[in-house]
């Protein structure tokens, strides 16, 4: 077997031509320089200069913490709270005599919220600690001192090593490759993890190295390389291999990265030149940042007001404080002789007034320490764990073919989910199932394929069509057995039908260039003998399999040759059908086609092609166009319904044209100077012309269940979604069609550099103009942007921004970025393709810091790690393969459209966390507009919360006056006895009980028994406190003992006073919010009332859309 | 004016889908009102009747009740009487002196009763301007001296007034050292009446934190500095019930303290004459010593202001109640109307 799989693989050879390019003699001269220095001795870790370099080895850590800095490193992060840093000084203080009371009573509270908050980073960071210890124990075969592959853990790896990596598996760290099983030594990659794309990547050994296949042949074997620094760039590497005295340039080509796979190669060798974190992949990663919401730091800024409201008390009564100890001894008199001031302790010195006042002021400020809420910060965190557990719990989010529920692994951030402004998704696996099935087909003008699109049904959906019958296209048809990448039906051309159609010569032509022009390498499962098909793109893999379905099997490739097994319906069975591949054309972006030339078994020469429709169409011939105007019709409707269509066409070749014009190829082939490129394309373009259409395809890039709704839904509650993704600029505009985010009354701004004059530029390979040029065109590009906004504003034109990688990184540089961003918060949907993960965290970084609102990522690949940790809130897909996105999120769900719920639903109730839940979590998905009340921040902003804080204070004045008002001095019972500051203490708590029970009580919206059990039961709490307490003895009750039963109880006073009291102080907020409710309600309220009156409010949202483009428009216009 | 919406439908649908065979070791979160957040709920909404309402029954409630407080603080005659300047000789000009300085300083008093006053009177002396709630003082005491014999060491949080010569102190601390001196005696018609000084304090201090074993102690020992009164060192702390009062220390710098109670009716016009002793010294501070006589009712002593506040809220709420209605009335709408939303009444005003 592996003999045959070398052999066939040299058809390689034949069109990988792009492959090699002679570009790097710029930067191979700085080889040696600063950022170039790094020198691997291959096959000889031990070398003495190794030894000293002492490169890293290829232990990876992904923990926040270490065993020895958890401590402090923890303590540093709790101590980011201001709140806590207050109570470690009160603690501190408290063990002094200034304490007003003991220190346990302080230090408790405070132990309790930090040691929680601690164990919980500490169980988090263990479990990342697993799986590191899971992932550096995975074993590899390394080449040892005893000439022979032993197997070792990935961690003890070091620079240098020789090791063998199979198929299927993950390579260790970044190697350089030697050789594979194949002969030629390329070897396929699978970049997944680092780039989200989904083709094989092929890899090329050098020639120099390839011949080393076996343990003995490695003995002799020494080289250096040298090579640039560690850095985090994917996409380019710089080096040379120096071996039997002569340099050998290494690029990108010969890298094999950490973090992706070996596929379809039986095994390669590879030496480690990047191990552990100099490896590319972990340069990527960025250290997983602690997060905090953005109510936790307003939390925060409260806290500065009240802790500066504390310090103001405290001064003021120091002050005081000082002025009367001063008062209290002067001349000989004593004033307040009751005090003993002329025989007193530091701290109430008449004669050192000032130093008494300043220890006052210490102690005052512990207090009043009750002012800054440490048990908020507890019964918070309390609540979010509640909050995460129902998020867990949700049925709604739990997805029954993965068996896996929605998954908050912090709870930091739940309420940050009601305040989403701009999600930032990745494409692949997040929007997408990252499956292409083959749909549709026109062939010879007629529309085959009767399954309906994901996109199709949304839309059907959307306009109130009744839904066809969709028995079709639901998996597990009966009698058939579904496959993958093929969701094409219609009983005219299947099971050998198509014979008996009009133009059946046509469809047969049609899928015969299908099985036979493409790069596929079919893959034979020894066991079942099924053949899998492995395609650089996803794309060509389902043409191969609807080829093979119809009934033209691809079935073998050798270096010269491809076989189909196909029906013959005049001997009525399956013949086998060679074909000589004599060149292939590969497909690149700007040629958009690729084409094969086949002689047949009859001898005769075809050019078969297929390509996009852009740049097909002018290459038919005159007699080629038959069919056209019915295929531009159906290409029109496929793309609409969000499809990937691509033209195939054909010519048959004449024998002395095709001679001529393979010298001409063959010889420009093999040159190397720098018009190499240019003169194949021009030669590929020579002989792809003049082609007879056969028809079109439709391809479905199957976008997940439910997104092209929920991406609507997001968009009415007024969420922005970006689309950052490592494909191609085609495919993702696609996709942005396919899921809605782009319209066809949209306008495109799309910003590109694929433009010829840099084209031309980059072939002179001078960079510094390269750059420059490349700068001049973005800016001038945004310009245009810009412009083209500001001139439709008027006419209400929504604008969809396309943006590639390469301009991306010009974008974000210092001077442009706000220009950028200018234009992208002008755009309704964002689309940045070819854009490395560090880009993405970039961009994601820039968004936060340039709008400052929240931002959601969401992602399911390694590749989007950065982007993930990078936003305010990070949400993984935890549906198929992979789990590095889910580890590095916030949140894990099922799949894309349970992002509605997460936000839409549990965001809402998490930001109105003191209700639980205001509205039903149907409404809050009817009416997607209430999530504005959390983007706007209406409930937690400034006037929200000083108003709250002055109806605290106006509160606790009503509580003071009026208790004492009514109670002091006269007696409060029959008996006659007077309040003492017991009783008097009992009554105010009591009514600060009451109080605040029943201000939270008329705050909720939503009372179910668990609110009535906990606002009720505290008070009752209270009493039941009194009782018992005050039962102890003495010793243990002091001021307590039986004030309750003795004193309060009985006394009518008390009761009457609780009543008046409470019912005052809820007076001002009861009027406010019936006021508020009457004349200017918000969104809950009346969506409540409407509930309530049982009126269907359908014209709300309307009316409501309508002000808010008002207000929208307003707002611009003012910045 | 609540709503109350059981399991909502979702409920159900999520019920239906259960019926579906479940996956072994399924992960599916179990079904739960709690759980899914489909608790029965009732959502109080604040419309307009239901607001009317609500101030229309606080005022029904509040204005009764402050017409009884009213007419109960009424009913209590009180008679008070500042005495601390006129009980010192008109010729003194230190008066911190007259007071520090040992010897007779009686002083008669005469009081006019206005109203009929029925027994128990109940006889307070009070206080001004004498911080009784000062930190240092109220701290300046050792419960568990009090308490309990075999605890008379336990004065370290008594100081200065902890130790005299090296021997414990007991009552120990600055509240028991400043105890309240000044003495009352009572009669009409020079008939002397009767000051029962039993009961005045609270029966769970006698009984639980004074002892009946524990003996003052050393007290006011010290004669260069003078506190207040002196107590009887062969009386149990439990029956010192002065002490115990005054012990029990008073929350603002004006209070009262119960002296003892006159067990007889006062009738109108009696002429009640006081022969007390100006001990206590509050002239260092400029504190006034009152005498107070003061019968009571169901609610306690005179105090107008829970009656006045009382029938003051019930007004406001009852005016509210008027506004809202005639709001209502005059602007009738039906909650529901959109147009009344606060960002559609003042787009872009923020």
């Amino acid at each position: 077997m592996p003999e045959e799989r070398r052999k066939m693989i040299h058809f390689r050879k034949l069109y990988s031509f792009a492959c090699f390019h002679s570009k790097y003699e710029h930067s191979h001269s700085q080889i040696g320089q600063k950022g170039y220095s790094r020198v691997v001795y291959c096959n000889d870790p031990y070398h003495s200069e190794a030894v000293e370099l002492n490169y890293r080895g290829n232990y990876v850590s992904t923990t926040k913490y270490s065993a020895a800095n958890f401590i402090p490193k923890s303590l540093f992060e709790q101590f980011r709270r201001v709140a806590n840093i207050y109570f470690l000084v009160v603690a501190c203080v408290s063990f002094s005599p200034l304490a007003p009371f003991s220190f346990l009573s302080i230090l408790a509270p405070l132990i309790v919220v930090i040691g929680a908050t601690m164990a919980k980073e500490g169980v988090e960071d263990w479990r990342r600690r697993k799986q590191d210890i899971e992932e550096n124990n995975r074993k590899v075969k390394v080449y040892g001192s005893n000439y022979m592959f032993h197997e070792t853990n990935w961690k003890e790896l070091r620079v240098g090593d020789i090791v063998k990596v199979r198929k299927d598996e993950y390579f260790p760290a970044d190697l350089v490759l030697l050789s594979s099983s194949h002969e030629d030594g390329v070897c396929y990659v699978e970049t997944m993890n680092l780039d989200g794309e989904t083709n094989l990547k092929l890899k090329h050994a050098l020639e120099v190295t390839s011949h080393l296949h076996d343990e003995n042949s490695f003995k002799k074997f020494t080289a250096v390389i040298k090579c640039e620094d560690p850095n985090e760039k994917l996409y380019s590497f710089v080096g040379n291999l120096s071996c039997d005295g002569k340099e050998y340039p290494l690029s990108i080509q010969q890298l094999l990265l950490r973090g992706s796979k070996l596929k379809n190669t039986e095994y390669v060798f590879g030496v480690v030149i990047f191990a552990g974190h100099d490896t590319k992949v972990v340069q990527n990663a960025t250290d997983p940042p602690s997060k905090r919401s953005k109510i936790e730091k307003k939390m925060d800024k409260i806290v500065y007001i009240l802790f500066s409201t504390l310090v103001l008390i405290a001064f003021v009564g120091s002050l005081f404080f000082g002025i009367e100890t001063k008062k209290d001894f002067s001349d000989g008199n004593l004033r307040r002789w009751y005090l003993h001031p002329d025989d007193t302790t530091v701290f109430y010195d008449p004669k050192r007034p000032s130093l008494s006042a300043f220890l006052h002021f210490l102690t005052a400020l512990m207090l009043y320490g009750y002012l800054i809420p440490i048990s908020l910060y507890v019964s918070i965190e309390i609540v979010k764990v509640l909050q995460s557990s129902f998020i867990n719990q949700d049925r709604h989010m739990y997805d029954e073919e993965t068996d896996k529920p929605a998954h908050a692994r912090t709870s930091n951030l739940n309420e940050e989910l009601g305040q989403v402004d701009t999600i930032l998704s990745d494409k692949t696996g997040t929007l997408t199932c990252n499956s292409m099935e083959f749909v549709k087909c026109s062939i010879a003008g007629t529309a085959y394929g009767r399954g309906m699109t994901e996109v199709e049904r949304s839309l059907a959906r959307r306009r109130g069509d009744p839904l066809p019958e969709t028995g079709h296209d639901v998996q597990g048809h009966e009698g058939e057995k579904s496959v993958r990448g093929f969701n094409f039906r219609d009983e005219r051309i299947m099971h050998g039908q198509w014979f008996n159609e009009p133009h059946w010569d046509i469809i047969q032509k049609f899928f015969r260039v299908l099985a036979i022009c493409h790069t596929v390498i079919p893959d034979k499962n020894e066991e079942s003998g099924e053949i899998m098909y492995r395609a650089e793109s996803p794309d060509e893999a389902a043409f191969v399999i609807a080829a093979k379905e119809i009934g033209f099997e691809f079935f073998r490739v050798t270096q010269t040759s491809i076989s189909l097994r196909e029906l013959d319906y005049e001997i009525g069975e399956k013949v086998v059908r060679k074909y000589k591949r004599l060149h292939v054309l590969e497909f690149s972006s700007s040629r958009k086609r690729m084409s094969v030339i086949v002689r047949n078994a009859e001898n005769q020469l075809f050019l078969l092609c297929k390509g996009a429709d852009s740049v097909m169409f002018q290459r038919l011939s005159k007699n080629g166009r038959q069919f056209e105007t019915q295929t531009k019709d159906h290409i029109k409707k496929y793309a609409e319904a969000g499809l990937r269509t691509m033209i195939i066409a054909y010519r048959e070749l004449g024998e002395e044209e095709y001679k001529s014009w393979d010298v001409e190829f063959s010889k420009a082939k093999t040159s190397v100077t720098t018009e190499h490129d240019v003169s194949v394309d021009e030669l590929a373009d020579k002989i792809e012309r003049d082609l007879i259409l056969l028809g079109a395809t439709a391809v479905e890039d199957k976008l997940q269940k439910g997104v092209p709704e929920c991406i609507d839904k997001l968009s009415q509650a007024r969420i922005k979604l970006w689309v950052l993704t490592g494909d191609k600029m085609e495919t993702a505009i696609n996709i942005g069609y396919a899921c809605s985010l782009l319209r066809e009354d949209m306008k495109q701004i799309v910003i590109t550099l694929d433009s010829p004059d840099i084209d031309a530029l980059e072939k002179q390979g001078d960079k510094e103009a390269i750059a420059k040029a490349s700068f001049e065109s973005i800016k001038k590009q945004i310009r245009e942007g810009m412009s083209q906004i500001k001139s439709a504003k008027e006419n209400d034109v929504k604008f969809g921004l396309i943006i590639d990688g390469k301009s991306l990184d010009f974008s974000l540089k210092k001077d442009i970025d706000n220009s950028f961003f200018e234009l992208a918060i002008n755009c309704a949907s964002v689309i940045c393709c070819r854009s490395s993960p560090k880009q993405k965290a970039l961009v994601t970084r820039l968004l936060k810091g340039e709008t400052g609102k929240t931002t959601l990522a969401i992602g399911d690949g390694a590749n989007d790690v950065s982007m993930l940790q990078e936003a305010d809130i990070g949400v993984g897909i935890s549906g198929v393969e992979g789990m590095q996105a889910v580890m590095a999120s916030d949140f894990s769900i099922a799949q894309f459209r349970f992002l509605e719920r997460l936000l839409l639903v549990h965001g809402h109730w998490c930001y109105r966390r003191i209700a639980m839940m205001d509205v039903s979590a149907q409404l809050c998905v009817k009416y997607p507009f209430l999530y504005l009340e959390g983007v706007e921040n209406i409930l937690f902003g400034w006037s929200c919360i000083l108003g709250w804080m002055f109806n605290g204070f106006l509160t606790s004045i009503i509580i003071f006056f009026w208790t004492t008002k009514s109670m002091i001095k006269q007696a409060f019972q029959r008996d006659g006895q007077v309040v003492d500051y017991e009783v008097l203490g009992v009554t105010m708590y009591t009514c600060v009980v009451w109080a605040v029970n029943c201000q939270m009580a008329i705050s909720i919206n939503y009372f179910t028994w668990i609110q009535h059990f906990f606002v009720w039961g505290s008070v009752a709490l209270w009493y039941t406190f009194l009782v018992i307490y005050g039962y102890l003895p003495p010793e243990m009750s002091t001021t307590a003992y039986r004030v309750f039963v003795e004193a309060c109880a009985p006394s009518v006073l008390y009761w009457l006073i609780t009543l008046l009291v409470v019912i005052c102080t809820l007076l001002p907020n009861f009027t406010f919010r019936a006021f508020q409710t009457q004349f200017r309600p918000m969104y809950h309220d009346m969506i409540q009332i409407n509930e309530f009156e049982g009126v269907e409010t359908d014209e709300l949202p309307r009316r409501v859309r309508k002000k808010l483009h008002l207000m929208e428009r307003l707002m611009q216009r003012n910045s | 004016m609540m709503s109350s919406n059981t399991a909502s439908s979702s409920a159900a649908v999520a019920g239906s889908a259960d019926s579906a065979a479940p996956r072994r070791n399924s992960k599916k979160p179990k079904y739960s009102r709690f759980t899914q957040q489909e608790l029965p709920a009732c959502k109080p909404i604040l419309t307009p009747r239901w607001v009317i309402s609500a101030f229309l029954l606080v005022s029904v409630v509040f204005i009764p009740i402050g017409v009884v407080s009213l007419f109960a603080s009424r009913d209590v005659v009180e008679i008070v009487d500042r005495y601390d300047n006129d009980c010192i000789p008109d010729n003194t000009t230190d008066k911190v002196n007259y007071i520090q300085t040992p010897g007779d300083k009686s002083c008669n008093r005469n009081i006019t009763v206005p109203k009929r006053m029925k027994q128990p009177i109940f006889v307070y002396y009070q206080l001004d301007n004498f911080y009784q709630n000062h930190r240092r003082y109220v701290k300046s005491r050792s419960d568990a001296q009090l308490r309990d014999n075999s605890s008379a060491s336990d004065t370290s949080s008594c100081k200065p007034e902890d130790m005299y010569n090296g021997k414990i102190i007991v009552p120990c601390g600055l509240i028991a050292w400043s105890l309240f001196n000044d003495t009352y005696s009572f009669s009409r018609n020079s008939s002397q009446l009767n000051v029962n000084k039993k009961d005045i304090s609270w029966k769970s201090d006698r009984e639980h934190k004074f002892g009946s074993d524990v003996y003052p102690l050393n007290f006011q020992a010290n004669g260069t500095v003078i506190g207040g009164a002196s107590l009887n060192s062969s009386i149990p702390l439990s029956q010192q019930e002065d002490l115990i009062v005054w012990m029990r220390t008073a929350a603002l710098p004006t209070f009262r303290k119960l002296y003892g109670k006159i067990e007889v009716d006062l009738e109108p016009n009696d002429v009640i004459s006081v022969t007390l002793q100006n001990n206590y010294n509050t002239y260092s501070f400029n504190g006034k010593k009152k005498l107070v006589l003061s019968t009571t009712s169901w609610l306690g002593g005179k105090n107008d202001f829970l009656g006045i506040a009382y029938l003051t809220v019930g007004g406001l709420c009852f005016f509210l109640a008027l506004v809202f209605t005639l709001v209502y009335l005059v602007k009738p709408r039906r909650l529901g109307d959109p147009s009344y939303l606060s960002w559609n009444r003042n787009p872009g005003g923020r």
